[in-house]
């Protein structure tokens, strides 16, 4: 199959001035990362806050430079910028909406900067609003008269009328109500369906996560712990990280969690990670080879398909 | 430790629902507001009460007056809002307070944690000096005692090297610490009613399962009621003994944890179920309540313009609330009873 996106050991090192007197430091936020999207693939980036997934996001969206790796497009298309064909939907559509915009001008502005006519954007806006469930009278109000809920719709569809082959999604805010991250889930499937498009869709939550993706990778300091496809990821979670997350997921009539399902701490400073395996402070099964040496990413046993990075795989 | 065990089995069971008196008596609980066209209800006629030691979930959209609610327990509720009803707390009726008996009572026997620990915090005191403010104002303790005692509190909330931590401001600490410092102020004077508004929505999965653990071994240990508020069911049904479903300033229903979701009643908590992604299992597609909540209806039954099964009697008659089996309530013409 052709690659629609090929992430070759991607890192990205982030420069932070230490302070008055404090030598520089540098933050480790994606760190030798390999990872493949085909064309109208949905993979999604799951980690704790600060795994890395927004910074990786923003390297596949070209919106970030890495430090080292490749990222190649198995497409010829381009941005009116040059920029690969990839669109973002930010997880805030609050602030990422400029308020001073009527939402006609919002969603064209992808095309605005291509040089379309004002009339054929006023078109291209009402159409890909009436994809997104919003009708056409919606071009001509701001952001503020629109509830959460329409506001990711706008965004999704500012994102739509560049026609991009591939967009990175934050999970629509778990703030929001219930119903609309069912609709607005739902809406992100339909549009796959539509247009082939892929999605690098980014969550903390597995449970958010099984309804979209074909297949899942997991992060944590800026590392890879798992690849698998969906199925194999839910079915047979191979690292201690994804059986932790999996086990995180809220769930209707399940009660209390029992203790020892409770991943303990909280992920360590990326300034000073741990040695060896990254996840050993918190890792319910680490043992004395697991602070020493750094595991590969590995295929799990019997799996050949399904990647994890730990000594003791499942 | 009996009680923890039960609860690993299933949803949390209420102990009793004849137990002598509950802690919390809330009756025809009204939160009005002036209005441009006239007053405005944002909160109608709710009843529940809460048991010693026990957890209500109050869960709803965005707007139903969840918060709302919790305000009106603490004497909150500013901006021209009146409340209505009778609010018992342990004997005394908390309508009729008086401004100087509610800031005895806010922080010492009710005290409230929020969604987004920074606003309710002192962006410009450090952690441990806020939690010691709270001690020396209720509890008379020298400034050297109170801060002692925060850093015992903030270790009791997990918070590592808690001497150290003591010293940061609140944007110094992670997400999931900022909370557990809050949980610390808020049990620094041992509350026997802790209200906590979406507590852990700002936060990981991880670190909410942390939290929610935390809030459950503390309310073993100390016996004290919690009224927890989420948009989320699933959420909700990990530490509540009893559940209310609100729906445009109304109880729509009110059950025991298990009643509840062995046997959802009403249309709109059918839903709320419904919609939540489910971790253990592959669906085609994501279920969507229709619609969305309308504002200004004034007649018949508020959740009609969303409901599968309303129909002419449910748009011109507005559903009383009444209990359906023993401690489960509905409002809805198609539940009977
Ligand atoms: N511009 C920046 N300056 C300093 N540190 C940064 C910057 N951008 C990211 N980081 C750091 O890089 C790491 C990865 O951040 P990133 O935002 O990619 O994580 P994330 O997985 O998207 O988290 P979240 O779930 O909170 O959005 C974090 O430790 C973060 O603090
Ligand atoms: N000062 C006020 N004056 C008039 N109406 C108000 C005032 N404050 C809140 N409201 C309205 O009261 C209703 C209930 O608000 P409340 O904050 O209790 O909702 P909530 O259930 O907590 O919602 P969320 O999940 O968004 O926090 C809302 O429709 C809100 O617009
Ligand atoms: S390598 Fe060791 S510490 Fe890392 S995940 Fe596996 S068992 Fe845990
Ligand atoms: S009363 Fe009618 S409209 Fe209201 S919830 Fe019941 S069936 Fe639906
Ligand atoms: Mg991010
Ligand atoms: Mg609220």
């Amino acid at each position: 199959m052709t690659e629609l996106l090929t992430l070759d050991r991607i890192s990205v090192d982030i420069p932070l001035d230490g302070g008055f007197l404090k030598p520089k430091t540098i933050l480790q936020a994606v760190n030798d990362v390999s990872l493949t999207v085909s064309k109208g693939e949905t993979l999604a980036l799951v980690g704790e806050s600060g795994s890395g997934k927004t910074t990786l996001g923003y390297v596949v969206a070209g919106l970030r430079k890495q430090t080292a790796g490749t990222v190649t497009f198995g497409s010829s298309q381009r941005n009116a910028d040059g920029s690969p064909p990839v669109q973002v939907i930010f997880q805030d559509p609050f602030s990422a909406l400029d308020p001073r915009m009527i939402v006609g001008e919002i969603v064209a502005e992808p095309l605005r900067l291509k040089g379309v006519s004002a009339k054929e954007r006023l078109a291209r806006a009402a159409e890909v609003l009436g994809q997104v469930g919003l009708p056409p009278e919606a071009a001509g109000r701001y952001p503020h008269q629109f509830s959460g809920g329409q506001r990711q719709r706008i965004a999704i569809a500012r994102a739509l009328i560049a026609e991009p082959e591939m967009i990175v999604a934050g999970e629509p805010l778990s703030a929001l109500d219930v119903s609309i991250q069912s609709q607005v889930l739902n809406l992100l499937d339909d549009i796959k369906q539509q247009h082939g498009i892929s999605y690098l869709f980014i969550s903390h939550d597995l449970g958010v996560v099984r309804h979209l993706a074909d297949r899942v990778a997991v992060l944590y300091l800026g590392r890879l712990m798992e690849v698998a496809s969906r199925d194999d990821l839910f079915a047979t979670p191979s690292h201690p990280y994804t059986q932790a997350l999996l086990a995180a997921v809220p769930r209707i009539g399940k009660g209390r969690r029992k203790k020892e399902q409770i991943l303990r701490g909280e992920m360590p400073s990326p300034l000073a990670p741990p040695s060896g395996c990254v996840f050993h402070t918190r890792c319910p099964r680490a043992q004395a080879i697991c602070r020493e040496t750094r595991p590969q990413l590995l295929p799990a046993p019997g799996r050949p398909t399904q990647l994890s990075a730990c000594h003791f795989k499942d | 430790m009996q009680h923890a065990e039960q609860l690993v089995a299933g949803a949390r069971t209420v102990a009793s629902a004849t137990s002598p008196s509950p802690l919390l008596d809330v009756r025809d609980l009204t939160v009005t507001f002036p209005g441009a066209a006239g007053p405005v209800q944002i909160v109608r006629g709710l009843n529940y009460s809460i048991a010693r030691g026990e957890t209500l979930g109050i869960v709803g959209e965005s707007g139903c007056g969840k918060t709302m609610t919790s305000l009106a327990l603490l004497g909150l509720v500013s901006g021209g809002g009146k409340v209505d009803g009778t609010i018992d707390f342990n004997g005394s009726n908390l309508v009729s307070f008086s401004q100087r008996q509610w800031q005895q009572l806010r922080g010492r026997d009710i005290a409230m944690i929020f969604q987004e620990p920074m606003t309710a915090m002192n962006p410009v005191m450090p952690v441990g000096r806020q939690i010691g403010e709270v001690l020396i104002k209720h509890q008379k303790l020298s400034r050297r005692q109170a801060e002692k005692r925060a850093v015992e509190l903030l270790a009791s909330v997990g918070i590592p090297s808690p001497a150290r931590r003591a010293q940061d401001y609140p944007h110094q600490l992670s997400g999931g610490m900022r909370q557990r410092a809050m949980i610390a102020m808020a049990l620094a004077c041992r509350p026997r009613l802790l209200i906590a508004d979406e507590p852990t929505t700002a936060l990981d999965v991880t670190i909410q399962a942390q939290i929610l653990d935390l809030m459950l071994t503390l309310q073993d240990e100390a016996k004290m009621s919690i009224q927890f508020i989420s948009h989320n069911l699933a959420v909700v049904s990990e530490v509540a003994h009893s559940i209310m479903v609100m729906y445009a300033g109304k109880a729509v229903e009110y059950a025991p944890s298990d009643d509840l979701f062995a046997n959802p009643l009403h249309p709109y908590t059918q839903g709320l179920i419904a919609t939540l992604p489910d971790p253990d299992k592959q669906v085609k597609r994501l279920y969507v309540i229709p619609g969305r909540v309308t504002s200004g209806i004034t007649v018949g039954c508020r959740f009609a313009s969303r409901c599968p099964r309303a129909d002419e009697g449910c748009r011109r008659t507005e559903p009383e609330f009444v209990e359906v089996a023993p401690g489960h309530h509905v409002a809805c013409h198609k539940v009977g009873s």
